[in-house]
């Protein structure tokens, strides 16, 4: 077992490596310049030596080989630099806007696992009647409805709800703070991004749990431990249910690293500072050091993720054992 | 009976005025419709999200009246104590400064910070980036004599340069941490203005309280005020209607207005003003045929601006037609002087028919190019639509192409492109060196037209060293009829139109021509 995960976590070396090579040449494939989107972006006039002395400052008028070189030093060194944008330090910027993400994705989860796997389940198990269809249908939904319209159409309810019903319309804050300082207007903000998230992710794991329940519900062993008498009760959450998970559980997990860097437009759409939203400004900005980082740190987490999932396949089917 | 009319309109103006009473207290929020900007620092940055975020922190030396920031010129002392008169032929100027203005740390502003502050805009130290260095080109020195003056001596008189001292983003610094470390006020914040500073929430939020050794005394009324940055649209809409945020004052379209105002009319206010912010489409002069000046004039009289302007200002944030100078400059063409330059033309009937007929002289008659558009869609994607149908007017095919604003900007300098729609924001209402902008590309970078042009070089020197207000006007018509019709280097369309509505318990505002204006919330009050 130890083994195993030593051996994963070694092969993740060369993952990281690959895409760090990858990120860096296609960032510079894009053709703009950080200086010139600084200085001209807004439409105002600029020095031309003002170009000249941010390309120093930042040093992308060093040679590519330098510049390369330097960044796989610092992976090295896990130092990512500092954002070509801000000047910041990268580590200062990502672990800003982490906290609000790892939330949401939290949050969402949480939302999805308790909506999908139930549902999914008796779905399966009342195929082809009313129930089932209406799950199907509320499952369709969820994956027909793109996440950033359903947050901005909840925004826009709440504010209509309220207003009518109050004659204030009222919106959740658009400004983060942690839980640990506010709860409650923690999760103002936090809650309707994470069911607008969750009902999407619900819908795709509720899929995944109706047809793997289908299918489990077909097994021999299922039959087997129907001929012996067991009740329905066990039969469902002991053996079909925890056997249909595995599926379910390795799309969560993608699902999850997907969330943390992934919630691009959502995160805009409710005015959270998290990674999403700075990964698009990272490459809207062009500055290569925090999207490069930014890459990095999403390829790490789906790498992690990953095994964790294989690392939870055994717990789930203990026929499966890590050489 | 005018007696009886007289006795109606006071009655109705005094509770009004007497509802105008400044209240003292309560917290202002507001968006500022922009990522987090990259540093503080006013003398390197360019975004107005700079501005919006630190300006309330700072004092400059001049600036534009607050309470009058329409007006293209009515300059007012923020740290001086009188608007001086320049002797030595325009050429010396001396600024008196105010007794008693404190750091937020409390230690004394003296003269010595504000020439150390101008010097660092004009002659950044090595390493060290100033914007706007090149628009100081007429400045010799600045020098403080003694702890109450500062000096600027210039190498030429020039109507330019008080409006360009009172560039919004002049804050002014103390010596003593720009001497130790020029980059300091990148991340760190030290002013003299109405607020201090509090605390940053990294690329979420921005906020100060009152400062109350601030030395206009009675000022600030505000308790403070957190500045939270929205770039989305929609969320910064709902913000307001929610009350989440009081108003941002950049400016949002029409459309917005019309969605706020809805059901609330009681509640929301609006303020409108003419923008100091001009589309314009750049040609490459390089690609043919548009080294053709017959075809940059066709394409420039296709388009019928006049008609378009009000159709345009239903659904977007541009509105007027105007020249190649902001149109409440008093340098700004009459309507009768502009429209005899290509494009401007009141009869398009007649101005089509031209354009048709220099296409077909210069062999260009079945035209098709490409036109590269920045991938934003106020105002550019309008107006890209909008030109693409006038051209096709006059047999012009266009090929619209939508980039990102990296690409977009590589398209221009790389000179990769047939035409782009592009756009000049400028900050304070300053012609002269407004007009920079579209000088010949080997003078002026940042114009993308991709040509030399010695003539009109010497036109705009003959304008910038000119000081006799007639004269200068003169010769800024020359300039501007030489610019866009004789030259036709670029096409100059619709002026940009400024909408900020906000929540009406918000007080003391005024709006300006620019978004980089009046932004130090000094005077600002909440009647709640």
């Amino acid at each position: 077992m130890y083994q195993y995960i030593i051996k994963r976590v070694l092969l993740t070396i060369p993952t990281l490596f690959g895409a760090a090579a990858l990120v860096f040449l296609l960032m510079r494939l894009i053709p703009g310049d950080i200086c010139l989107v600084r200085l001209g972006g807004g439409g105002a006039s600029f020095d031309p030596k003002a170009l000249i002395a941010c390309h120093a400052e930042i040093g992308v008028d060093r040679p590519m080989i330098v510049q390369f070189l330097d960044f796989i030093w610092g992976i090295c060194r896990f130092d990512f630099g500092t954002s070509m944008w801000s000047g910041k330090p990268v580590s200062t910027e990502i672990l800003a806007r982490l906290p609000i993400s790892l939330e949401i994705a939290l949050l969402a989860t949480s939302v999805a696992v308790s909506i999908a796997i139930p549902l999914g389940a008796i779905s399966a198990l009342k195929q082809n009647t009313w129930i089932d269809v209406f799950v199907r249908i509320f499952a369709i939904g969820g994956i027909a409805t793109p996440s950033f319209w359903l947050g901005i159409v909840s925004v826009l309810l709440v504010l209509d709800i309220t207003g009518w019903a109050t004659g204030t319309p009222w919106m959740p804050p658009i400004d983060y703070v942690p839980i640990w300082k506010d709860p409650i207007r923690n999760l103002e903000m936090a809650i309707l991004p994470a069911i607008t998230v969750g009902y999407r992710y619900a819908a795709v794991s509720m899929r995944m749990t109706r047809s793997a329940m289908l299918e489990v519900m077909r097994e021999d062993y299922i039959r087997t431990a129907r001929a012996k008498g067991l009740i329905n009760k066990i039969i469902i959450n002991r053996h079909a249910l925890k056997n249909a998970l595995l599926p379910v559980v390795t799309l969560i997990g993608i699902e999850f690293a997907f969330l943390i860097g992934g919630l691009v437009v959502t995160e805009q759409v409710f005015n959270l500072n998290g990674v999403g939203r700075l990964f698009v400004q990272a490459v809207q900005n062009q500055d290569y050091t925090l999207t490069q980082a930014l890459v990095m740190l999403t390829v790490a987490i789906f790498v992690f993720t990953n095994l964790v999932v294989d690392l939870l396949y055994g717990w789930l089917d203990p026929r499966i054992r890590f050489a | 009976m005018r007696r009886i009319l007289l006795a109606c309109l006071l009655a109705w103006a005094l509770p009004a005025t007497a509802a105008e009473t400044p209240k003292r207290g309560g917290t202002l929020t507001y968006m500022i419709p922009a990522d987090a900007p990259p540093s503080f620092d006013g003398h390197r940055e360019v975004t107005f999200a700079t501005v919006h975020s630190v300006a309330p922190f700072y004092s400059v030396l001049i600036r534009i009246n607050p309470m009058n920031p329409s007006s293209p010129d009515d300059f007012v002392c923020d740290l001086c104590t009188e608007m001086p008169k320049p002797i030595d032929a325009g050429k010396t100027w001396t600024f008196k400064i105010r007794d008693g203005v404190k750091w937020h740390d409390g230690t004394p502003l003296t003269a010595a910070d504000v020439a150390a502050s101008w010097n660092s805009i004009v002659y950044p130290a090595p390493g060290v980036l100033s914007a706007r260095a090149s628009i100081y080109s007429m400045i010799d020195t600045i020098t403080a004599p003694d702890a109450s003056t500062v000096v600027f001596k210039l190498k030429f008189a020039t109507e330019a340069f008080l409006p360009a001292l009172a560039d919004a983003y002049a804050f002014v610094y103390k010596a003593e941490t720009l001497a130790k470390d020029p980059h300091w006020y990148e991340k760190n914040i030290l002013g003299s203005g109405p607020f201090k500073f509090t605390t940053y929430e990294l690329g979420q939020s921005i906020s100060g309280v009152r400062n109350p050794d601030y030395y206009l005394k009675g000022l600030p009324y505000l308790d403070g005020f957190v500045g939270i940055y929205a770039p989305k649209e929609s969320t910064r809409v709902e913000a307001i209607r929610g009350n989440r945020a009081a108003l941002e004052f950049r400016g949002l379209p029409p459309s917005a207005e019309q969605q706020l105002r809805k059901g609330a009319e009681d509640k929301i206010a609006v303020q409108t003003s003419d923008w100091n912010c001009v589309n314009n489409m750049t040609i490459n002069h390089k690609r043919k045929p548009f080294d053709d000046v017959r075809v940059r004039r066709a394409l420039a009289l296709a388009i019928d601006q006049w008609k378009g302007a009000p159709a345009l200002a239903k659904v977007t944030n541009i509105k007027t037609v105007g020249g190649i100078v902001f149109p409440g400059s008093p340098l700004a063409a009459t309507k009768e002087e502009l429209q005899k330059i290509a494009g401007f033309w009141p009869d398009i009937e007649k101005s089509r028919t031209e354009a048709r007929r220099l296409l077909k002289e210069a062999g260009a008659e079945n035209l098709s190019f490409e036109l590269v558009v920045r991938n934003v869609d106020q105002p550019y994607k309008y107006t890209a639509n909008w030109v693409i149908d006038e051209w096709s007017k006059i047999g012009v095919k266009v090929n619209q192409k939508v980039v990102p604003t990296g690409p977009w900007f590589e398209a221009m300098r790389g000179g990769t492109f047939d035409v782009v729609s592009e756009s000049a924001c400028q900050s304070l209402v300053n012609p002269i060196l407004d007009v920079q902008k579209f000088l010949p590309t080997n003078v002026s970078p940042q114009n993308y037209n991709q040509y030399e042009d010695p003539k009109q070089v010497e036109l705009y020197e003959k304008l910038l060293h000119e000081t006799d207000p007639a004269k200068v006007r003169a010769d800024m018509r020359a300039f501007e009829d030489y610019t866009l019709d004789t030259a036709a280097h670029t096409l100059i369309l619709v002026w940009w139109y400024r909408i900020v509505p906000y929540q009406s318990y918000v007080k003391g505002w005024k709006i300006s021509p620019s978004h980089f204006l009046n932004q130090d919330l000094g005077a600002v009050w909440l009647d709640q």
